[in-house]
């Protein structure tokens, strides 16, 4: 049995009570983080706040512990809210819906029907036999991976609540919109052909029915465990090259080169992050070290949006799907829309 | 009894595959187990969101890897 297996309460008495112990445990963590690192980094071991080696030292060990803990808090929870949705019963809202009404169900159910790229192509195929537009499955396609919540962990915990919201509803945006551009483009002829031909057989089932409470939180828990032992490497190096750049690069560094007087800022942001393989948790704490130095929050959202949005696994993957210039129209708009939100943000947020 | 997997190979196709035959060793099943990689045919059972459970060509299960103990429920109820 697996340790999330053993952990089954059984009674509802026992699992909400081991819910709030363990929220309260968490709660209290997360409060006692920064005094802890404060003592520890500063009285104890002796370093100088204002030194390089302190305060990247102090940024690497309480950044650490505070992703950890708004990772696992948010991944749990949203993982036990999309327990209750599926992709099929979001194909099912989606069949036959027209475009526009439709980008736009497809970019929010994007965001909360849970989707693992690798049924991306399974999905794809399923969603266009369901009489689902291009240009609407496309939408979801977009939302799915760039509004995920590890993006919205870390930008909450790190940035706070008006650019998490920001970047949901701009992520929102540019899929609705991206979406929308890509189905009047009418590009069916560029979707490999077998995609249409191949029939959806049997019963389509719904992969969330008969779940109870404790199916839910054990999905949940190992969720959790599965995203971190995935992600720990990006993690920690991730956060590295943020202390490094915390502690050494000088202030307003950036802003001398990529700062809001730069117009190209946004576009060299997006550039390089496109061919970028990362996923939010990697990227996050050098987003929050290089904000730190100066770069404006559009172009460092926009950078964060172009690497989580296109990445290469996923653009592999959707060429057994899409022939090469959708996938290079795709990437085209996508990005454009990306490149748009980051001047705006620079614009509104100055 | 024939069990397949369906899925393209990703990390929760192989999970399940794993739990699967924990469980068919468990039962003490005399179960043949393949794996199903085309999507075509993965498709053809209704199958959207991989990995898929699919025994005597009825689909149990798609979309999440089940805990081991939760297969070998499903598995026992089967065999008569």
């Amino acid at each position: 049995m697996s340790i999330a297996e053993r952990m089954r309460a059984r009674t509802p008495t026992r699992r909400w009570t081991a819910v709030a112990a363990v929220t309260a445990v968490w709660f209290a963590l997360y409060a006692v983080n920064l005094p802890l690192w404060d003592a520890l980094v500063y009285d104890v071991v002796g370093l100088d706040p204002a030194s390089r080696l302190g305060s990247g030292v102090h940024f690497f060990f309480y950044d650490s512990v505070k992703i950890a803990l708004l990772l696992v808090g948010i991944i749990f929870l949203v993982t036990v809210l999309r327990s209750f949705m599926s992709v099929e019963r979001t194909r099912t809202l989606l069949g036959g819906k027209r475009e526009g009404v439709g980008n736009v169900m497809a970019a929010g159910l994007g965001v909360i029907t849970p989707f693992c790229s690798c049924s991306a192509v399974p999905a794809f195929i399923g969603f266009v036999a369901a009489g689902v537009p291009l240009g609407v499955t496309l939408s979801f396609l977009i939302a799915s991976p760039l509004v995920n919540e590890v993006a919205i962990a870390l930008l909450f915990g790190l940035f706070g609540i008006v650019p998490t919201l920001l970047y949901v509803g701009a992520g929102l945006v540019i899929a609705i919109g991206a979406g929308f551009t890509l189905g009047t483009l009418k590009l069916e002829r560029w979707v490999e052909p077998f995609v249409f031909e191949t029939r959806l057989g049997g019963q389509v089932i719904d992969s969330t029915a008969g779940l109870d409470w404790d199916d839910r939180i054990q999905m949940g828990v190992e969720e959790v465990g599965s995203i971190l032992r995935k992600i720990w490497p990006y993690l920690l190096v991730g956060i590295a090259l943020g202390a490094a750049i915390h502690g050494w690069a000088p202030e307003d560094f950036f802003t001398r080169y990529a700062g809001a007087s730069n117009p190209f800022a946004v576009l060299i942001a997006v550039v390089i992050g496109i061919p970028l393989y990362s996923n939010a948790a990697g990227i996050l704490p050098l987003v929050e070290a290089l904000h730190d130095k100066g770069l404006p929050m559009g172009t460092l959202l926009a950078f964060m949006m172009a690497v989580v949005a296109l990445s290469l696994p996923e653009l592999i993957l959707l060429r057994r799907v899409l022939k090469p210039p959708l996938i290079a129209t795709f990437m085209a708009v996508t990005g454009a829309g990306i490149v748009a939100v980051g001047y705006l943000f620079n614009a509104v947020l100055a | 009894m024939k069990i397949k997997i369906l899925g393209p190979g990703c990390a929760n196709c192989q999970n399940l595959e794993r739990v699967t035959r924990e469980a068919v060793t468990d039962l003490g099943l005399d179960a043949e187990i393949e794996k199903v990689t085309d999507y075509a045919a993965i498709l053809g059972y209704g199958v959207m969101s991989t990995p898929g459970l699919v025994v005597d060509e009825k689909v149990l299960f798609s979309g999440r890897v089940p805990t081991a103990a939760h297969v070998r429920e499903l598995l026992g109820s089967l065999t008569p």
